[in-house]
C-alpha cells in the first residue's frame, strides 16, 4: 500500500484549557480544585441546569405540535429577534429604525466567525485580508484562530492589561487605536473582560468610541456574559448600547453559554447595526451564504429555549432572577477570596480581585507560582494566572486562598 | 454614509425561491416537490417514534449541560462510524480511524474541506459528479478548494453515464479528490449497481486518487443501512482509505438538529490521533464545540438494542413509502395513457427523481398545476402521497404529451 497522504501530519498541541480539566479529571488528590474552564459551578462544584431553563425544556417537550424540521438559514426568527433586543434594549433606536438584523449562530464562537468571514470577504473593499484586527492583549484564545481562519492575514494586539497596576491600560489602548490604520477592525469584550475580568468605566468607554469614531475603527463586540456580570442585563450592555448610540455601525456576537447555562446547545447571535434597512438587508443575504456554507442552518433546541423564555415575561423573569443567582454568587466568592488573602497578609494588593468583573479574575500570579499552584497544591489554573471564580467555593475557600499565599511567598 | 454600501445583494436561493412561491399560491391542489425533508402519507412532517421514545429516555436522565469536547458525544461518534463501516469492519475494530461530530452534513462535509486545503498537499482539485448537490461547489470554494467534475448523469436515459464517468475518472491526475455519493445521489436518484461499484474502485485505486463519500441517506434509500452503505465499505475493503461525511436529518428525521460525522480512515490508531488533534484545531475557531441534542438523541437510538430495531424499521417504512410512491407514479402515469418511457423513476432511488423534464414543461407544471419543483426537473418523492401521486401523474401527461 502507497504511504498515507496524512503521513506527515503532525500532531496538533492540546488546547490548553482542555487539557487542564483533563489533568484535572485525572488528578487523585481529594483536595483538588478546578479553577480553569470557564464554566458556572454551583457552591457544591457542581454544573447548574438553570431552573427556568429545566421548565422551558419541559413546556417544549409536551409540544407534540414540534417537530425537528429545519430552521430557516439565519435562525429561528423569535429568537433571533429577541436575541437581538436583549443585547440593544427595548427601546434600541437602531430597532425602532428597523436598521438591525441577527444571525443565530453556533455559541458565541460561531457568530464571531460569520462576522469574520463576512468582513474579510466584504470590509474594507473586497476580499481585503489586510485589513488589521486587533485584538485585546490579553484576550481569549480562540479570537485569534477564529480571525486567522477566516483569512485575515494582519492581527495585531491593542494595550489592555496593565501587569503592574493590576488594571487597565488606558492610555495604552487609546494610543494603540491613534496609531492603527484607518478602518482597522477593533475586537471590544462588551462587558467582564475574559481573561482579565476588567472592564473600562462608562467614561472610559466614551473615550474609546469617540477615538474610534474619529480614526473610523470598526468596532466588533463580543458579548458572552450578559447578565452574568454584573447580574444586570442592561449595566452589562452600556457599552454596545452607547455605541450604537454614537451611530455607529457594529457587529456584536453574543453567546447564551453562559448566562442561560447553555453550553453545550451552542446558542449564539451575531446582531448586525447597520445605518438603515437596505444596508443590513444586503448584509444577511451575504452572511446567508457564508452560513450555508459552513453549518447549512442551526440547531433548533437552543434557540427555542431561549426564544420562549425571552418572549414571556414571567419567564423572562425566572430566567433573570436565575441570572443574578449566579452572579450573585461569584461576587460574594470574589469578597471572600479578598478578605482572606488581606487577612492571611499575602504580599501585594488584593483588591483587583473585588474590582474585577465577571467569571474571570487574572490573580496576577506568574508561571511559576501557577505551576506550584497546580503541582504541589493540586489547584488548577491557567499559565496566565487566570482563575474561574466558579470553582471556588465555600468549602475550598480558605485552602485556595492558604494556596495563593503559599505560592506568592515561597516562589518569586 | 455605510460601511455596506457596495455589499450586493445576495442571489436568492433557487430552492428556497420554490417554496416561498408555492406558500404564495392558493390552489388548493398545490404540491411541492421542492422540499428535500420527508413527509408522510398526509403530506405532513414526520417525527420518528424512536426519537420521541429516545428523548424521554434522555429527559428522565436529567443530565447537565456542559460543553461537549470539540470533537463531540463519544458514544455518538463511535456509534456513527460502525454505522457506517460495520461492526466487523477491520478498519473500525483495529481503530485506525476518526470520527468527529459534524453539524450535519453540511457541516461534516465543511470540516473535511477545511482539512484538505491545509493538509492535502498534492492539490487542490476536487472531482464532483455531474451534477451534484448544489452546495458542495460553494462548500469547497469557500474552503479554498478547486472545483472540478466528472460525467455522472446521462440525460438521454435519465441514468448513469458508466462509461462516461469511468473514462473521466481514468484521466483525473493522479492524487486529485474525488468526491462520491454513496447512495441515493442528490439530485438525480441515480446510484452505480454493485458491479459497476467495483470498476468505479479499481479505477480510483489505480489514479490513486483520495476519495471523500458523501453518506446522507443511510438506510433511507433502499431501505437497509447495511445495503446503502456497501460502497463505502466495499471501498475500505479494498484498501482505499476514505474520508466520509454523514448525516443523520433523512435517516432519523433529526434535520434542524444539525447531528453529522466526519471520518477519516488512516493507516494506523496512531495516525488517527494525529489528524483527529488537528481536526480540533480546524472545528475550534468555527463554532468551538458542536451541540449535544441531535447527537444525543442519535447515539441513544444507536446504542439501545429496542430503540436501534425501531428506527431500521421506521426507516425502512420511510423508504419503502418513497419507493411505492415511485411505483405508483410510473402507474398512473401509464393509466394517463402516456406513451413515454418513465422507467428512470423507478430505477432511481433516495428522495430525489431526475424527471427528465424540461424547463418549460417545468413552467407549465408550476404555473398550470401548481406543482413546484426546480427548474433541473428535479422532484422531492417526499411530496408525493397517495393522495395527489394521480393529479401529479395527469400534469406531466399534459405538459409531455
Amino acid at each position: 500500500m502507497a504511504a498515507s497522504i496524512f503521513a506527515a501530519v503532525p500532531r496538533a498541541p492540546p488546547v490548553a484549557v482542555f487539557k487542564l480539566t483533563a489533568d484535572f479529571r485525572e488528578d487523585g488528590d481529594s483536595r483538588k480544585v478546578n479553577l480553569g474552564v470557564g464554566a458556572y459551578r454551583t457552591d457544591e462544584g457542581k454544573p447548574w441546569v438553570l431552573p427556568v431553563v429545566k421548565k422551558v425544556e419541559q413546556i417544549i417537550a409536551n409540544d407534540n405540535s414540534l417537530n425537528h424540521e429545519y430552521l430557516p438559514i439565519l435562525g429561528l426568527p423569535e429568537f433571533r429577534a429577541n436575541a437581538s433586543r436583549i443585547a440593544l434594549g427595548d427601546d434600541s433606536p437602531a430597532i425602532k429604525e428597523n436598521r438591525i438584523g441577527s444571525v443565530q449562530s453556533l455559541g458565541g464562537t460561531g457568530a464571531l466567525r460569520i462576522g469574520a468571514e463576512f468582513l474579510r470577504r466584504w470590509y474594507n473593499g473586497n476580499n481585503n485580508t489586510a485589513t488589521p484586527v486587533y485584538i485585546s492583549a490579553p484576550s481569549w484564545e480562540n479570537h485569534n484562530s477564529v480571525f486567522v481562519d477566516a483569512g485575515f492575514k494582519d492581527i495585531r494586539t491593542y494595550h489592555y492589561w496593565d501587569a503592574a497596576k493590576r488594571g487597565l491600560d488606558l492610555q495604552g489602548l487609546l494610543n494603540d487605536m491613534e496609531q492603527a490604520p484607518e478602518f482597522s477592525i477593533f475586537i471590544l469584550h462588551a462587558c467582564a473582560h475574559n481573561p482579565t475580568g476588567t472592564d473600562p468605566t462608562p467614561d472610559q468607554w466614551k473615550q474609546i468610541a469617540a477615538v474610534m469614531k474619529r480614526r473610523f475603527l470598526f468596532p466588533f463586540f463580543d458579548s458572552a456574559y450578559q447578565g452574568f456580570a454584573s447580574g444586570s442585563l442592561d449595566k452589562d450592555a452600556w457599552a454596545v448600547r452607547y455605541f450604537v448610540s454614537e451611530g455607529f455601525e457594529l457587529f456584536c456576537a453574543q453567546s447564551f453559554s453562559k448566562n442561560f447555562g447553555l453550553y453545550n446547545e451552542r446558542v449564539g447571535n451575531l446582531t448586525v447595526v447597520g445605518k438603515d434597512t437596505d444596508n443590513v438587508q444586503r448584509v444577511l443575504s451575504q452572511m446567508e451564504k457564508i452560513v450555508r456554507t459552513t453549518w447549512s442552518n442551526p440547531p433548533s433546541q437552543g434557540a427555542r429555549i431561549v426564544a420562549t423564555t425571552l418572549a414571556s415575561p414571567q419567564l423572562f423573569a425566572e430566567w433573570y432572577d436565575n441570572v443574578k443567582t449566579m452572579a450573585d454568587r461569584v461576587l460574594l466568592m470574589r469578597s471572600e477570596l479578598r478578605s482572606r488573602l488581606e487577612s492571611l497578609g499575602t504580599p501585594g494588593t488584593w483588591n483587583h480581585i473585588t474590582e474585577q468583573i465577571g467569571m474571570f479574575s487574572f490573580t496576577g500570579l506568574n508561571p511559576k507560582q501557577v505551576e506550584y499552584m497546580i503541582k504541589e497544591k493540586h489547584i488548577y489554573l491557567m499559565a496566565s494566572g487566570r482563575i474561574n471564580m466558579c470553582g471556588l467555593t465555600t468549602k475550598n475557600l480558605d485552602y485556595v486562598a492558604k494556596s495563593i499565599h503559599e505560592a506568592v511567598t515561597k516562589i518569586q | 454614509s455605510s460601511w455596506w454600501s457596495h455589499v450586493e445583494m445576495g442571489p436568492p436561493d433557487p430552492i428556497l425561491g420554490v417554496t416561498e412561491a408555492f406558500k404564495r399560491d392558493t390552489n388548493s391542489k398545490k404540491m411541492n416537490l421542492g422540499v428535500g425533508a420527508y413527509r408522510d402519507d398526509n403530506g405532513k412532517p414526520y417525527v420518528l417514534n424512536c426519537v420521541r421514545k429516545a428523548e424521554a429516555m434522555i429527559a428522565s436522565k436529567k443530565m447537565d449541560k456542559e460543553y461537549l469536547p470539540i470533537v463531540g458525544l463519544a458514544d455518538f461518534t463511535r456509534a456513527s462510524a460502525e454505522l457506517a463501516l460495520g461492526e466487523n469492519s477491520e478498519a473500525f475494530k483495529s481503530g485506525r480511524y476518526v470520527t468527529v461530530q459534524g453539524i450535519s452534513g453540511t457541516g461534516s462535509l465543511r470540516i473535511g474541506a477545511n482539512f484538505l486545503q491545509r493538509f492535502f498537499k498534492a492539490g487542490r482539485d476536487v472531482y464532483l459528479p455531474k451534477p451534484s448537490w448544489g452546495n458542495h461547489t460553494p462548500i469547497f470554494r469557500d474552503a479554498g478548494m478547486q472545483l472540478q467534475s466528472y460525467r455522472y448523469y446521462d440525460p438521454r436515459t435519465c441514468s448513469l453515464d458508466f462509461s462516461g464517468a469511468m473514462d473521466d475518472i481514468a484521466r483525473i491526475p493522479e492524487k486529485s479528490i474525488i468526491l462520491l455519493h454513496a447512495c441515493a445521489h442528490n439530485p438525480t436518484g441515480v446510484d452505480p449497481r454493485q458491479e459497476q461499484w467495483k470498476e468505479l474502485a479499481a479505477t480510483v485505486k489505480k489514479r490513486n486518487l483520495l476519495v471523500y463519500f458523501d453518506m446522507a441517506y443511510q438506510g433511507f434509500a433502499s431501505g437497509d443501512i447495511n445495503r446503502d452503505a456497501w460502497a463505502v465499505r466495499y471501498f475500505i475493503e479494498q484498501g482505499i482509505n476514505v474520508l466520509l461525511s454523514q448525516s443523520y436529518a433523512k435517516n432519523m428525521g433529526l434535520y434542524g438538529e444539525r447531528a453529522g460525522a466526519f471520518s477519516v480512515i488512516c493507516s494506523d490508531a496512531e495516525e488517527a490521533k494525529r489528524v483527529e488533534s488537528q481536526l480540533k484545531i480546524l472545528i475550534r475557531p468555527m463554532y468551538s464545540n458542536p451541540p449535544l441534542n441531535g447527537a444525543r438523541i442519535a447515539a441513544t437510538i444507536l446504542n439501545t438494542p429496542d430503540l436501534r430495531k425501531e428506527w431500521l424499521v421506521e426507516v425502512k417504512g420511510m423508504a419503502d413509502r418513497i419507493i411505492s410512491m415511485r411505483t405508483q407514479l410510473v402507474s398512473n402515469l401509464k393509466k394517463e395513457g402516456s406513451s413515454h418511457n418513465w422507467q428512470h423513476i423507478t430505477d432511481q432511488i433516495g428522495m430525489f427523481c431526475f424527471t427528465g423534464l424540461k424547463p418549460e414543461q417545468v413552467d407549465r407544471l408550476i404555473k398550470e398545476f401548481s406543482i413546484y419543483m426546480t427548474k433541473d426537473g428535479r422532484i422531492s418523492m417526499a411530496g408525493v402521497t397517495s393522495g395527489n401521486v394521480g393529479y401529479l401523474a395527469h400534469a406531466i401527461h399534459q405538459v409531455t404529451k
